[in-house]
């Protein structure tokens, strides 16, 4: 490394010596990159509140996207990315066409991967009694592979996606409206059913109306089968443990070996022996109400609890095991009652028995406990940790007015003063998912395999698509700062910087000055007396300021 | 002894030239005063291992009915049936490096004991154990983590926890120690820290932070690295004669000895130990079971030996999501179940007795008429552990939504 490149380099870093605040940036500030600087100052597209608006609406800014900012003005950019159906994408559909399962049906999925294992394992097992439980059996490793298949696809799909998609903002809120309707991979069969999850339930809806999302999740074999609601059951009706005296005696008898729990939906029994389902579960029921809608705080009772899990009786998942793998609503198992949820009725009796769940929804999408939840969630990740309430109270009467458009909610977000205030400007902390990514992105990395990145992510403790509660993941600092992920963090800095088949990318980063944000005096000073290009690199995207964003 | 080998070391360390006084040492010799916190070594059996073959309830003329083909066979001398407990109740013969803690009343058993929730599932087990709150999924952090949490508001007058006063041996933080506490994961201590030309670079870096959260992880992180040089991993020499098995399991265990050694301020450590869902050919005294135990045991046996006196403030806890079914299957082995055992070793743990009401194994005394039922809420061992022992005031911020009352206590202590 010749003196004039790091002395380019150290000329290229902005001096920040404001204490105590990262990006209090103090007149005389060196910018890398000044051409337009001038002309820029003027109005709001300063380039510090560009770089703020593409780490928001993107997964990291690059190069780029500065450029690009620059030539067709902020609004213009924010607007186009609110219309993601009217940016081509041809560049990452190349990089997925070799994930043949993204765009498989669960019925596909369940029939070409999940079929042969469990057949395997059934006739690896020799005959079985009725005692027989619902654990795996030993099966070739080439058939547990494969039936890992889509989830490692739909990671690939998703760290690909927020690298090199230009549809940014939709990619962000896909993150984002997973981890709110967020299922585990790891519970039983629904390794089978997220990538349609993903794929038609969540990402077709982040810019539209916030019924049809929760609709969509509400019914999704995802959904149904993580938090168990294709088991709950009228328990007076004919499947019910109540109405057993209605069964036939060999029936009953055959019950009685049946396992009650099989939740995580191991068993696997001969034709025509489907699992337990004779009661109610409340399960989804209450985490529709605390974490999907109405919030913790929203003013339901556990009587709200319970009615809203009668409602939900019989929406469950056609022959989930055989390849139907579909929403289906059984009548034999719906609770045809009245009900009254949050004081409304919901008269029994309707022909169509999914009516009653339809009416729940409706009224929890349209509750306003269920707006000002909503609201706060994004302002917590596109703002702050702690957003203006003020902020808050706007987002949520919008999206009343609108009757839950979630494109003008974000529409009003991003062009809020305080989404643009320079008080909030890096003060995010980034998830693994983030960093990894935007690292990528700042380096204008060339991924040839994604699987080194994904393995990254989990090794930063974010695991895709394996949050166990469905909380989802944290989204905010205190989630993700801490220790032992900080020293993985520098790990993968120093990994992205080599490049290589272990980062999976296909040379040695160079860092793209014009992504990087402002860094402080001090780390200036380190990455410029640094000896080697990769380290400079590596000390730019292990450093304090760009674990924020 | 102690703060003198902590000095020794410290000559290793190039902290001059960085300008800043070494936290960690500070902390360091705040935890080797007399009075510290004891310490807590939690495992976890992942897959439901089968408590009835590990724990072997021999006086049950059921147990033998039941199961024809894997039954651990009545005590009669020798290594291929069970050994004697207490004239009703025997341990597996694979477990025999520990049976000498039992005579010693080191070892304490719980049987029939589990989560109240009735699942059937590893994943939702395995939630409801390490989350402590059985039935209730969205809890976010796992109850040891939660004990830290509580354990710092008490601490404020004692100063700051150490940078490495809960470290799980594993991958990924389990959701047992997940939460805002701060709780380390670490694959292997050899590996951990941050390598090449460019590490003191970013320790400069984050000791200049200007964001006081980046600028306090990142104290913590490098006194983690540093810390966890001390306990010198490459060079250990476990005492007493002991090796450990040269299994992840024990490899694991070695590691938590090392750490608890370097006298670093660690007060919770974590290990875990896979495949014990054994639905087929489960075997007896020989077969899949036994040789899972066989590792369990004997690396259980090493840390314990290894330890020696440092036993006196540790206790050693297992625990599994669930038992096991208690008759066998079609494939001579077992489906999953629901209560189980678990095993307490150390630290002032009145040993050598098996505890909890043993509710028999006739049909009509098991739960759904298959499994082994439940008399005692794991969450009451998991609550005298951490008032008892870890001397916590109260348990109740610990086990939220579950009424911790001392008189269910098990007595363990």
């Amino acid at each position: 490394m010749t003196s004039r490149t790091t002395a380019a380099w150290t000329a290229a870093i902005v001096l920040s010596s404001a204490p105590g605040a990262g990006l209090a940036i103090p007149p005389g500030q060196v910018w890398p990159v000044s051409t337009r600087q001038a002309e820029a100052a003027a109005g709001r597209q300063d380039r510090r509140t560009v770089l703020h608006v593409l780490n928001r609406v993107t997964f990291g800014p690059r190069g780029r996207d500065v450029d690009a900012v620059d030539r067709i003005g902020l609004a213009a950019y924010i607007e186009r990315q609110l219309h993601p159906e009217r940016i081509a994408d041809p560049g990452l559909d190349q990089r997925l066409t070799g994930l043949p399962t993204l765009e498989m049906t669960p019925g596909d999925i369940v029939r070409r991967f999940a079929r042969p294992l469990f057949d395997a394992r059934r006739a690896g097992a020799g005959p079985r009694s009725s005692q027989d439980g619902d654990g795996p059996r030993p099966v070739g490793p080439a058939l547990v592979r494969a039936a890992a298949l889509p989830v490692d696809e739909l990671s690939q799909q998703k760290v690909l996606r927020a690298i090199y998609s230009e549809r940014q903002l939709e990619a962000v809120l896909t993150d984002f409206w997973f981890n709110h309707f967020n299922v585990d991979a790891r519970k039983g069969l629904d390794r089978f059913f997220l990538n349609e999850y993903e794929r038609a339930a969540i990402r077709p809806h982040v810019l539209g109306r916030f019924r049809d999302l929760l609709g969509a999740t509400a019914k999704s074999p995802a959904m149904l089968f993580y938090l168990d609601n294709w088991l709950s059951t009228d328990p007076n009706g004919p499947h019910g443990s109540a109405g057993r005296g209605r069964l036939s005696s060999r029936e009953a008898r055959r019950r009685r070996f049946v396992d009650r729990r099989s939740s995580d939906g191991r068993l696997d029994r001969g034709a025509g022996v489907t699992p337990q389902k004779r009661g109610l579960n409340e399960n989804y029921a209450r985490e529709l109400m605390e974490l999907h809608t109405l919030g913790v705080d929203g003013g339901y009772t556990q009587a709200d609890i319970t009615e809203v899990a009668r409602a939900f009786t019989g929406w469950t998942i056609d022959r989930p095991r055989q390849g139907g793998a579909a929403f289906h609503f059984d009548p034999r198992r719906h609770d045809p009652g009245d009900k009254v949820v949050l004081g409304h009725p919901i008269p029994g009796g309707a022909r169509n028995g999914a009516r009653d769940g339809e009416a729940v929804l409706d009224l929890l999408a349209r509750h306003p406990a269920t707006a000002r939840a909503i609201a706060g969630k994004l302002a917590r990740r596109f703002v702050s940790d702690e957003p203006p309430l003020a902020l808050i109270d706007r987002l949520a009467a919008r999206f009343r007015e609108t009757d839950g458009d979630l494109r003008e909610v974000m529409r009003t977000l991003l062009s809020s003063s305080e989404f643009l205030s320079p008080d909030v400007m890096r003060v995010k902390t980034k998830t693994p998912l983030e960093f990894v990514v935007s690292a990528i992105r700042a380096v204008d990395g060339e991924v040839t395999d994604a699987r080194p990145l994904v393995r990254q992510i989990s090794d930063l403790g974010m695991p895709l698509y394996q949050c166990q509660p469905p909380t989802g993941y944290g989204d905010t600092a205190d989630a993700w700062a801490n220790a032992g992920a900080l020293v993985a963090r520098i790990n993968v800095a120093q990994t992205i910087a080599r490049g290589g088949a272990r980062s999976g990318l296909r040379r040695a980063a160079s860092l793209d000055r014009n992504a990087i944000g402002p860094l402080s005096e001090s780390t200036a000073g380190i990455v410029g007396r640094a000896t080697t290009e990769w380290q400079r690199v590596a000390l730019t995207l292990g450093a304090p300021e760009f674990q924020k964003r | 002894m102690i703060s003198r080998r902590v000095i020794l070391k410290r000559g290793g360390f190039a902290l001059v030239s960085l300008g800043f006084a070494p936290s960690f040492l500070a902390r360091t010799a705040m935890a080797a005063t007399p009075g510290r916190a004891r310490r807590l070594i939690a495992i976890f059996q992942r897959g439901a291992v089968d408590g009835l073959s590990v724990v072997v309830p021999y006086g049950e003329a059921d147990y033998y009915r039941v199961r024809p083909t894997i039954a651990v066979p009545r005590p009669a001398g020798g290594d291929q049936a069970a050994l004697d407990l207490d004239g009703f109740f025997g341990l597996h013969p694979r477990l025999s490096p520990l049976k000498p803690f039992w005579d010693r009343h080191d070892l304490a058993i719980v049987h029939a004991c589990g989560s109240p929730a009735a699942t059937r599932s590893h994943f939702d087990a395995q939630d409801y154990m390490e989350s402590g709150t059985p039935g209730v999924k969205r809890t976010a952090d796992g109850w040891l983590n939660r004990y830290l949490q509580v354990r710092a508001t008490e601490r404020v007058a004692a100063g700051p926890a150490a940078a490495v006063q809960a470290v799980a041996l594993s991958a990924q933080l389990p959701r047992l120690l997940q939460g805002r506490a701060p709780a380390l994961a670490v694959r292997d201590l050899g590996q951990f820290g941050v390598r090449g030309p460019a590490a003191g670079g970013f320790e400069s870096e984050y000791a200049q932070a200007a964001d006081r959260v980046l600028n306090g992880v990142g104290r913590d992180a490098f006194d983690a690295m540093k810390t966890l040089r001390l306990a010198d991993p490459r060079h250990y020499r476990p005492e007493n004669g002991v090796r450990y098995p040269r299994s992840p399991f024990g490899r694991a265990l070695q590691q938590i000895a090392q750490l608890c050694k370097a006298e670093v301020g660690l007060e919770i450590a974590f290990a875990e130990i896979g495949g014990w869902d054994t639905h087929v050919n489960q075997g007896t005294t020989q077969g899949s079971l036994a040789t899972r135990l066989t590792d369990f045991g004997q690396s259980l046996a090493a840390l314990v030996t290894d330890l020696g006196e440092r036993m006196t403030d540790t206790v050693v806890l297992t625990m599994s999501e669930f038992g096991r079914a208690v008759a066998e299957n079609g494939n001579r082995g077992t489906d999953h179940g629901h209560g189980n055992a678990m095993l307490l070793i150390g630290g002032g743990v009145k040993g050598g007795r098996v505890y909890g009401r043993w509710p028999g194994l006739a049909a009509h005394q098991r739960y759904d008429g298959r499994d082994l039922a439940i008399t005692t809420d794991f969450r009451d061992v998991f609550a005298e552990v951490v008032v008892k022992h870890l001397g916590l005031r109260s348990a109740a911020a610990v086990f939220p939504g579950y009424a911790v009352d001392p008189t269910r206590f098990p007595g363990l202590f």
